[in-house]
């Protein structure tokens, strides 16, 4: 137990009348409002907070802010369990529940920490190399359960999520000197201006600190008309300056019974200029066992001092290779903690800080950290390995300050380059990136005047549009490049996240994955949740150094968004349940439901498949409706069909080049079937064309290929048939379609009121005719998908529900009754009819499905017949339609069951593409696509599926009607 | 996600568009030879740098427009009617 709570004035964050108590892996603990998770935990002297992802070494908190690699826990439970948060990160709040991860069934006795033994067999690439032999099957599911973060809820979030997007003229991203400097100075030039801060509070890294200047530059942002966003973190700079970000809502936990809280908010921020000023992270240093729960950044124990009053130690050794570890030295100092002595690997002549009556040891580094699950003393020799004996020196806080890494996530992701600075060893920006501009520590300038001065006059140029200045980099002082110690034995860690050490980027040097892509994803440096904040620069000079190049000549990868992780609630929002994926529902549903319908999704509608009655099927309830159609008469709600109105000049001769079938030969009030193709030949959509006048026609689509038939007309009139006067108008919504299909079609209609001019024997099979019923206009079609009598009764949608009204009430004597999608699947299975989509696929032509004829017939050119002669599409082995029956004509053929000569693995021949049980013939029936099929007739085929064969015959189509005399009337 | 400059609407977010790929490729006749007909459907430059594409304002006015853009930092720095020749 080694933290503890200082006094006030310390711990200007917390509010220490304000207790809250929380629960840490099942055990209470207390901190004050204003606390992180980490820094309460600190306080209360918890120090092993979690175990490492591969080899399960003890890990404690390491950092204070969002680079934190280490101290990742689960907040929560049950649905609102959120995995993999940043403790030092999670605000406090009363009844908080948090557990660590990567550990079982303690994070004490944690029996995946036998990997720590394993650990010679675990090196870099292990999962390449020791998984190759015999499988990775064998070795995955033990492998999947080790590994991972986390546990994700299992049960749907309660909460809510919302989006905004907004536009801006400048966005600063980041609230310290630099980017409140940047913000005013752009709102004070006359420029819309956003500020975001992850923070809860402006300031910056040293927001925590009494600052009079930040003071005075919060309250010009503010009147000046700023707008300021806190808790906000910017994660994503996309496209032409769209930055996305999360604002964090409800901070508090909420209470278990309530719903619906809005917890996050994800902004989507279109700027004319970005001005990115996130800071930088302090660079850790690598010596062995420096993972060790006691060992942390030197910046991050200033701030729990000054900002929550905690310190993570009673005697602390500060190993530095920078100049800003002399002023963390004196400000924990000032905050009443011992720092026992300052270890600088840096010789004399590169420290430019003073330490005052501290003890330091200049070329110095720590050869060993003692104490497993916390520090008790480390031992410090020369940083050359050679010299001085080594000394041991009793603490339990050892702090790192290997210098610093701006920030240049944002920078890198908007496209800008980096370069290196040798004297500070670290990358900055190199020049701005398109249209983002970097100020401050992330720009590389560490000087506080000179960041404040260069920020201003940043946002005065981007906010007039004046040429932007360069940054004046510097101000970090001298920092070694290498950050190892040489000769030490131990586990030197480079990236605690991912468990990678320096021998691990030696052995990845050493195999030749010397590139820094190849690097990243053998060592798997920089990955998981902390995208290696901490560790890219330390891997980048480590590789430099085993393969004697510099560390701009390693290069870096590109950062890429999020920068820091983002929840699935924030980027889903309200898309979720029926939001998901809205279906289209019948001007009718209602009345359908009211009457019975089961109601199921085709495409991206809503439709009754069937009508059960009572406790019937499925299966039962369309098998009973099919058999009722063929003998009577059926109603069918058809209104999803896709419906397009063709006006112009040119529109016979614009769809005769969108169609094969030759639509301009229709007489006024005939219709035509035709196939709609694309380019590559292939078969995209089918339909029916009436033309109604000399220049317009009506259009029927598929109902699921409406939206692509019509964008597909449009595309070929605006780009390529452009001296065509042509107006596609999709109608779709504005006309229900009420199908009456079966022998006594017109029987129902006449008894309905329907002119006899409707009667089968004035209007034919394949005619189209106006009419009006109660004065609703109808757009009457005679076609069949059924293979019975059938007439297509369009009219306003509003209108349907009273149309199937009136027929059902007149049709009660001739036993008329609805009946739904899987009842006409049946019928147009056993009359042959193919189902674009379903019996055809995106290799099908038109010559495959029994269209080889209609082609030799139209000479005119169309879309896509230029592919009809291809080579590939003249194969004679083509998969062509075909119907199929069992031999035993008892046992269905399953959809999508193989034909093949032999059991698998054998070539296959083809497949069954529809199958029903037909209630006419009291057997099966199926379509199938077959190899060279036209010509096997009679042919026997082998239906393999799951492991059983079905002997079949190639039959006829259609199953029923071959004369298509019930057709007719 | 890019914003896209339609012709008649204005400055849109990507999201409303649909890219209907590389502009300006003629369309062969019916007698073309196979492999003329085979480039026209399936072959296309991947230029590092300017692109001249087509793009349909999908979910807005419903038309068509060229434009460039540099495939590299996405700048589109031209935006043309669909039936105006290529720009040279």
């Amino acid at each position: 137990m080694s933290g503890y709570r200082l006094p006030a004035p310390l711990g200007r964050r917390i509010d220490r009348s304000r207790l809250v108590t929380f629960l840490f892996n099942g055990r209470a603990y207390s901190g004050f409002y204003g606390d992180t998770l980490a820094a309460a935990l600190l306080a209360n002297g918890v120090r092993l907070v979690g175990r490492s992802f591969k080899l399960h070494r003890p890990r404690g908190i390491f950092s204070c802010g969002i680079e934190e690699p280490t101290a990742i826990v689960d907040v929560g439970e049950g649905a609102r369990r959120t995995p993999n948060q940043r403790a030092t990160l999670v605000e406090l709040s009363e009844g908080l529940i948090a557990e660590s991860v990567n550990c079982w069934p303690s994070v004490e006795l944690d029996l995946g920490a036998v990997n720590r033994w394993l650990a010679p067999l675990l090196p870099a690439g292990f999962y390449y190399k020791t998984f190759k032999w015999p499988s990775w099957g064998w070795f995955e599911p033990v492998i999947r359960r080790m590994a991972g973060l986390g546990r994700a809820p299992t049960k749907p979030d309660p909460d809510r999520y919302e989006e905004v997007s907004v536009a801006t003229d400048i966005l600063v991203v980041g609230a310290g000197i630099a980017g409140l400097s940047a913000a005013v100075a752009a709102a004070h030039s006359g420029a819309r201006t956003m500020l975001l801060t992850s923070s809860a509070e402006l300031g910056g890294a040293l927001g925590w600190r009494a600052d009079p200047e930040i003071d005075e530059l919060r309250s010009s942002a503010r009147r000046l008309g700023v707008q300021i966003q806190t808790r906000t973190l910017a994660f994503g700079v996309y496209d032409h300056n769209l930055v996305c970000a999360t604002e964090l809502l409800a901070a508090d936990a909420p209470s278990p019974g309530a719903r619906g809280v809005l917890r996050e908010r994800l902004w989507r921020i279109r700027a004319r200029s970005v001005c990115s000023a996130q800071g930088s992270f302090e660079r850790p240093l690598l010596f062995p066992d420096n993972d060790r729960p006691g060992v942390m950044l030197a910046g991050a124990a200033d701030k729990f001092a000054h900002a929550y009053g905690v310190a993570g130690g009673r005697r602390v050794v500060i190993m530095a290779n920078s100049d800003s570890a002399y002023a963390v030295a004196a400000s924990l100092r000032s905050a009443g903690i011992e720092v026992v002595a300052l270890l600088d690997r840096r010789p004399s002549a590169d420290i430019a800080a003073d330490a005052g009556n501290l003890r330091v040891m200049t070329n110095t580094a720590i050869e060993k950290v003692i104490g497993t699950a916390a520090v008790r003393a480390c031992v410090a020799g020369t940083a050359d390995g050679r010299g001085a004996r080594p000394e041991r020196i009793d603490c339990d806080l050892i702090l790192s300050a290997g210098g610093h890494a701006p920030a240049v996530h944002l920078h890198s992701q908007a496209g800008g380059k980096l370069r290196w600075v040798d004297e500070s060893a670290m990358f900055v920006p190199d020049g701005a990136a398109p249209g983002l501009f970097s100020v401050g520590a992330c720009a590389g300038v560490f000087s506080r005047d000179a960041a404040a001065l260069h920020a201003s006059e940043v946002g005065r140029a981007l906010a007039h549009g004046f040429t932007v200045p360069a940054a004046p980099v510097g101000g970090a002082g001298r920092t070694l490049a290498s950050s190892r110690v040489a000769a030490a034995r131990g586990k030197q860690f480079v990236d605690l996240q991912n468990d990678v050490t320096v021998d691990d980027v030696g052995l990845a040097a050493l195999e030749n994955y010397r590139a820094v892509e190849h690097l990243k994803r053998y060592t798997t440096t920089g990955m998981a949740t902390d995208q290696g904040k901490t560790s890219n620069v330390n891997a980048l000079v480590l590789m430099a150094e085993m393969t004697q190049r510099d560390p701009p000549q390693v290069g870096t990868t590109k950062f890429r968004p999020p920068f820091a992780p983002v929840t699935f609630g924030a980027l889903v929002g309200r898309r979720v349940g029926a939001l998901y994926r809205p279906l289209k529902q019948l001007p009718a549903a209602r009345w359908h439901a009211a009457h019975g319908a089961l109601f199921e999704q085709f495409g991206r509608w809503s439709r009754p498949a069937a009508y059960p009655l009572g406790p019937e099927t499925l299966h039962a309830a369309a098998q009973r409706e099919a058999a009722a159609v063929r003998r009577s008469v059926g109603l069918f709600d058809g209104s999803p069909l896709g419906k397009l109105e063709i006006w112009g000049a040119d529109a016979a001769q614009f769809l005769d080049l969108m169609y094969v079938g030759n639509m301009s030969t229709l007489a006024v009030g005939q219709a035509r079937y035709g196939l709609l193709l694309d380019e590559n030949g292939v078969v995209v959509d089918d339909g029916i064309v009436a033309r109604l006048g000399e220049r317009h026609f009506w259009v029927n689509t598929t109902s699921a290929g409406i939206e692509r038939t019509a964008a597909a007309f449009e595309e070929w009139l605006q780009c390529e048939f452009t001296n065509l006067k042509v107006l596609v108008t999709p109608v779709t919504s504005r006309w229900g379609n009420v199908t009456v299909a079966g022998p006594k079609a017109w029987s129902l209609m006449a008894a309905a009121g329907f002119d006899a001019a409707f009667s089968p024997a004035t209007m034919r099979h394949m005619t189209i005719r106006d009419g009006t019923l109660d004065e609703a206009p109808l757009r009457i079609l005679r076609a069949s998908f059924s293979g019975e009598l059938a007439y297509e009764i369009n009219l306003p949608a509003d209108a349907t529900v009273a149309l199937f009204e009136r027929l059902l009430t007149a049709g009660a004597a001739l036993d008329a009754l609805l009946y739904g999608v899987e009842a006409l699947e049946i019928m147009r299975t056993e009359k042959g009819y193919i189902h674009i989509g379903t019996d055809t696929d995106g290799t099908t032509l038109p010559g495959d499905i029994g269209f080889a004829r209609a082609l030799e017939r139209k000479a005119a050119n169309f879309v896509g017949r230029r592919s009809l002669t291809r080579p590939a599409a003249l194969d004679a082995r083509r998969l062509q339609l075909v119907a199929l029956s069992p031999l035993d004509r008892r046992t269905l053929l399953p959809t999508g069951a193989q034909i093949a000569a032999d059991a698998p693995p054998a070539t296959t021949e083809g497949h069954v593409t529809s199958s029903y049980w037909s209630p006419e013939l009291n057997a099966p029936v199926a379509l199938g696509m077959l190899s060279r099929g036209s010509g096997r007739l009679g042919e026997r085929v082998s239906v393999h599926h799951l492991g059983a064969r079905i002997e079949a015959e190639v039959v006829k189509a259609p199953f029923i009607d071959p004369a298509g005399e019930r057709l007719r009337g | 996600m890019m914003q896209i400059p339609c012709p008649w609407c204005g400055k849109r977010d990507e999201s409303e568009f649909v890219c209907g790929g590389t502009s300006h490729i003629a369309r062969p006749p019916l007698d073309a030879a196979d492999q003329a007909w085979g480039e026209y459907l399936f072959f296309r430059d991947n230029p590092k740098g300017l692109h001249l594409e087509r793009w349909r304002h999908a979910n807005g006015c419903g038309q068509w427009f060229n434009l460039a853009r540099h495939t590299v930092t996405h700048e589109i720095s031209l935006v043309y009617a669909i039936a105006e020749p290529a720009p040279p």
